[in-house]
């Protein structure tokens, strides 16, 4: 086979990350010359491109997996669930951005930065290259600054952004720099090379820490966990429900490939991940407890749910089950994140918890979204979150991390004092004002959300097959 | 069949939860109450069907199974035995009383309705599931479903007593679940099929490990039985509930905790219940006196009935230690006390059910629970009387009636085992009977205060829905072959007995 035909045979393996560029930028074109009243359009373009990457995904969902791309991107069964999901949550995210941003007359483009957030997360999925890993990082993270900056005038988007920047500068560096160990070391920035060529010693353990702890800072775990709660806050309503779970799809599959990559026995990584899955959880958990604010809860809980998707990572190579695991961790926790913030959004980002009591009176469908997606999150059946825990509790047993297990467990516990804090006044208190909403089609991406938790918990069969089927190569 | 009893009133919930938005069908809250009752109905008859063709051979019968998450061994599969089925029909009784039982809805009829269904189809599950998973579903979602029935229609304190029944009832299921895999990732191949884990005992001689899992278990199950020192989220809990809700919580929720205790922990780590048994029975001795003891401290009435739940719960997990544990040729005395303590279960579910709702009647027509408020109801309320009278006999163990049938076989079993701890035990029963004689003369006998002179009896929903746990209540202490017959097929075999 000549260069060429190979050229262009690689090029059909990654058929949904060109839509989504091409996407992108068509709806930046759109949006540099419609008209302000004509804005909404570029939403319309956006969904339609997020379903062409869907269906080019799809398309090739019973082909064989491999690594393509000259051994740097992976297209196998984790790659292409992630990026389902990534899909999915952008376009739930479309949805909750349509009303939110209607009156901003120049808001095209941020469409486009959706998008292209949304390929950073996709492309982190099916990493298996150092520096296409670098890329992708810095695309998501450089796009998800700009979005929570995106209401130029509000100073608390301003400075979660600053915050989310500066963080993410920081963790950066320390991934670049770790990126930079680990190729001088193994000689090469493949995940095969550095499987076959990573001596152990303090040089490589050095290496991998600073590679986690800039895809802590994606996918907000200890220790660069700090900018979740300020985003979530701060940054427009509907971006904060995407900065808190699609970069996290992206981030903690590609950490589940890195770990994979290790040499047995090089570096001590699980024990490490483990206690890093224990703060974050714990330390997330604790923030939530007395927290007022609701997207401020929000954000925190999304730290701690993300030290539970962790458990899945210290069982990866060890279990048969860790990918399902953290596969069905993440279908489960994004759409419960989407929902809270969904309704959030559509009750036009109020905030305070005390504006919540009687919801369930004023808007029953919107407390009931709610109400799933705090339920999930703490893992009650029949509910997505509930098989996600079972599976995420299973692995961390199975691979002799039962306090890890038993840790969680405490967590959870402690997790439904404040999650029941919103819950309990929204039912047995009374609304005090009318409750206006946003617009019909956050109302409807919110109840989308909270309807998938029910369906992918009742139903959880073809998913659990699919994730067991769905494999997590590195070569 | 069975499938049915428990999704017919699921589905009847959802339906109601809905219906009402989709048009302009507005019916009384009496008629709503009727619908629901009818509809709560018919999961009783259908386990009295299942009654009827019930064989008694050992061994789960009329099984209904479909996979559900084959990938991980996970099927959708109920059947019952000798132990589930009078427990599933206990349920379904309780629950059609308690729902056709007149209570304040406060305006919120439809929820209410839908959600005392929705916890009925729930807790039958829970009895007939034979799936560790399916189980564990039951479980927590009845949870959910009684802390919105406490939080809304519960008095005084109302939502802090909800928040904490939910926060330590699930602090019990969590080690419940690590303990479910625990012993799943032991089975081979894996399943949370329970029959089948029976037959395998994948932890036979598994030494630590065993321990842990049968740690899990116990903190899970000693939480919702409730065992002393574990006990504190149910006085509370019963206190601020709705009468019915009350009923449900003592008379079904409870049942869970020992249903587990059977069904799971001493049916798949047999070894590991004997180990612990003897400290199982002490633990079990000191809420029989501890529970007796501060009901008789108790001036509010609720809050009596709802400590000698704790006391009879007690003499359960009696017979349980008992009957698990490891001696040799007692099997005929372990089979009557594990029998009793059965029956005991479904004796209490009857009897404290009907307490706690005479509870809410008189909540409604005197407006507190405290007994000193009242006197010489007697002569003004004579059903009342006569109703509360019997069903505090039956509770301290008059011949006769259900309680004594279960107590007499729990003591005779445990004294062949446990002869000291039974004749603490028996002290117990002393007491009861001193809380429910002065309970008795404080309320309805004496003087009849002045402001009780128009002291309403019970109206004619009240007089039929208790009536009818009455006469079981009498059924079973009169005629118990029915009954005993059921759960000596299960005894029987479960321990051994030649």
């Amino acid at each position: 086979m000549n260069e060429g035909a190979g050229m262009v045979a690689v090029v059909g393996d990654v058929l949904p990350e060109i839509a989504l560029v091409l996407g992108g930028v068509v709806v930046l074109l759109y949006a540099l010359f419609a008209p302000a009243d004509r804005q909404v359009g570029a939403a319309v373009l956006a969904l339609v491109t997020t379903a062409s990457a869907t269906v080019l995904t799809v398309a090739v969902l019973a082909d064989p997996q491999k690594v393509t791309f000259f051994g740097t991107y992976a297209r196998d069964g984790s790659a292409l669930w992630g990026k389902l999901i990534v899909l999915a949550a952008t376009a739930v995210t479309i949805g909750l951005s349509i009303p939110w941003f209607r009156r901003d007359p120049r808001h095209g483009e941020y469409y486009t930065l959706l998008l292209f957030a949304s390929l950073g997360a996709v492309l982190l999925a099916g990493a298996t290259d150092l520096k296409e890993f670098l890329v992708a990082m810095l695309l998501s993270s450089a796009t998800g600054f700009i979005l929570s900056a995106y209401h130029r005038r509000s100073s608390p988007s301003a400075e979660a952004a600053i915050k989310y920047y500066l963080i993410g500068a920081l963790s950066n560096s320390a991934m670049l720099l770790g990126v930079a160990f680990l190729f001088g070391l193994s000689g090469g920035t493949t995940l095969a090379a550095l499987e076959t060529g990573l001596p152990g010693g303090l040089a490589a353990v050095v290496g991998v820490g600073l590679v986690i702890v800039g895809i802590a800072f994606k996918i907000g775990a200890v220790p660069a966990y700090m900018w979740v709660p300020d985003v979530a806050q701060g940054a427009p309503a509907p971006v904060a429900a995407f900065v808190t779970a699609v970069p996290k799809v992206g981030g903690f599959i590609f950490l589940a490939r890195f770990v994979l990559a290790l040499p047995d026995g090089a570096v001590g990584w699980e024990v490490l991940v483990a206690v890093l899955a224990a703060a974050t959880m714990t330390l997330g958990n604790l923030a939530c407890l007395w927290q007022d604010d609701l997207r401020r809860l929000l954000g925190w809980s999304a730290v701690s749910q993300t030290g539970y998707g962790l458990m899945a990572i210290v069982a990866i190579g060890q279990s048969d089950l860790a990918v399902p695991a953290l596969l069905f961790f993440l279908l489960a926790y994004v759409p419960a994140n989407l929902a809270a913030f969904g309704v959030v959004v559509e009750l036009r980002g109020r905030t305070a918890i005390t504006d919540y009591a009687g919801l369930a009176r004023a808007r029953p469908l919107l407390a009931g979204a709610l109400t799933t997606s705090f339920l999930s999150f703490i893992g009650v059946p029949p509910l997505s979150g509930f098989v996600a825990k079972l599976l995420l509790f299973l692995v961390a047993i199975e691979v002799g991390y039962t306090w890890l297990a038993i840790v969680a467990a405490i967590n959870t516990v402690i997790s439904i004092f404040y999650y029941v804090r919103v819950l309990a006044p929204a039912y047995f208190g009374e609304m005090a004002s009318p409750v206006p909403v946003l617009g019909r089609t956050a109302a409807w991406a919110t109840l989308a959300s909270a309807g998938a938790l029910i369906v992918t918990g009742i139903v959880a069969e073809p998913f659990m097959a699919a994730f067991r089927a769905a494999a997590l190569l590195i070569r | 069949m069975l499938t049915l009893a428990i999704f017919i009133p699921i589905i009847a919930a959802v339906a109601l939860a809905v219906l009402p938005r989709a048009g302009r069908f507005a019916p009384s809250e009496r008629s709503l109450r009727g619908i629901a009752t009818i509809v709560a109905a018919i999961p009783l008859g259908l386990l009295a069907l299942a009654w009827a063709r019930f064989q008694g051979g050992g061994g789960f019968e009329q099984v209904e199974s479909v996979d559900w998450i084959p990938t991980l061994g996970i099927a959708y599969r109920v059947g019952l035995d000798g132990l589930s089925l009078p427990l599933a029909a206990m349920t379904a009784l309780l629950f059609v009383v308690s729902i056709a039982y007149p209570v304040d809805f406060r305006g919120r009829a439809i929820p209410y309705l839908a959600l005392m269904l929705f916890l009925e189809g729930v807790s039958i599950g829970l009895f007939l599931a034979l799936d560790l998973f399916l189980f564990f579903v039951f479980w927590d979602v009845s949870l959910v479903a009684m802390y919105f029935l406490i939080g809304a229609w519960g008095h005084g304190d109302a939502q802090r007593s909800a928040l904490k029944f939910f926060i330590y009832t699930f602090a019990g299921s969590l080690p419940l679940l690590l303990a479910i895999l625990g012993l799943y990732l032991a089975t081979d191949p894996r399943t949370f099929d329970m029959a089948e884990i029976i037959r395998q005992q994948p932890l036979a001689g598994a030494g630590l490990y065993a321990t842990l899992v049968f740690a899990g278990f116990f903190i899970g199950f000693a939480i919702k039985t409730p065992m002393v020192p574990v006990h504190t989220w149910l006085p509370p809990a019963h206190v601020d509930a709705p009468g019915p809700a009350s009923a449900i919580l003592a008379g079904v929720l409870l049942k869970m905790g020992t249903y587990g205790f059977i069904r799971i922990l001493m049916s798949m780590l047999p070894e590991s219940w004997a180990q612990f048994a003897f400290p199982i029975a002490i633990l079990a001795v000191i809420s029989i006196v501890y529970g007796a003891l501060v009901a008789l401290a108790q001036t509010n009435l609720k809050r009596l009935i709802a400590y000698t739940s704790v006391n009879h719960m007690g003499y359960v997990m009696l017979g349980l230690a008992a009957a698990g544990a490891a001696v040799t040729g007692q099997e005929a005395a372990q089979a009557i006390a594990l029998t009793g303590a059965t029956v005991e279960m479904v004796a209490h579910g009857l009897i404290t059910g009907a307490l706690f709702l005479v509870c809410g009647s008189i909540l409604t027509r005197g407006g507190t629970y405290e007994m000193g408020a009242y006197g010489g109801l007697l002569g003004r309320a004579r059903s009342l009387t006569g109703l509360t009278a019997l069903m505090a006999f039956a509770s301290l163990g008059l011949p006769g009636l259900a309680g004594f049938v279960a107590e007499v076989q729990i003591f005779a079993g445990t004294l062949a085992i446990y002869p000291v701890l039974a004749a603490i035990a028996l002290l117990g029963i002393v007491l009861t009977a001193a809380i429910f004689l002065r309970m008795l003369g404080t309320m309805f006998l004496g003087a009849l205060p002045e402001k009780w002179r128009d002291f309403p009896d019970l109206g004619r929903v009240e007089v039929v829905t208790l009536g009818t746990l009455a006469a079981f209540v009498l059924l079973i202490g009169i005629v118990p072959g029915w009954l005993l017959g059921v759960v000596d097929s299960f005894a029987g075999p479960f321990v051994g007995r030649p």
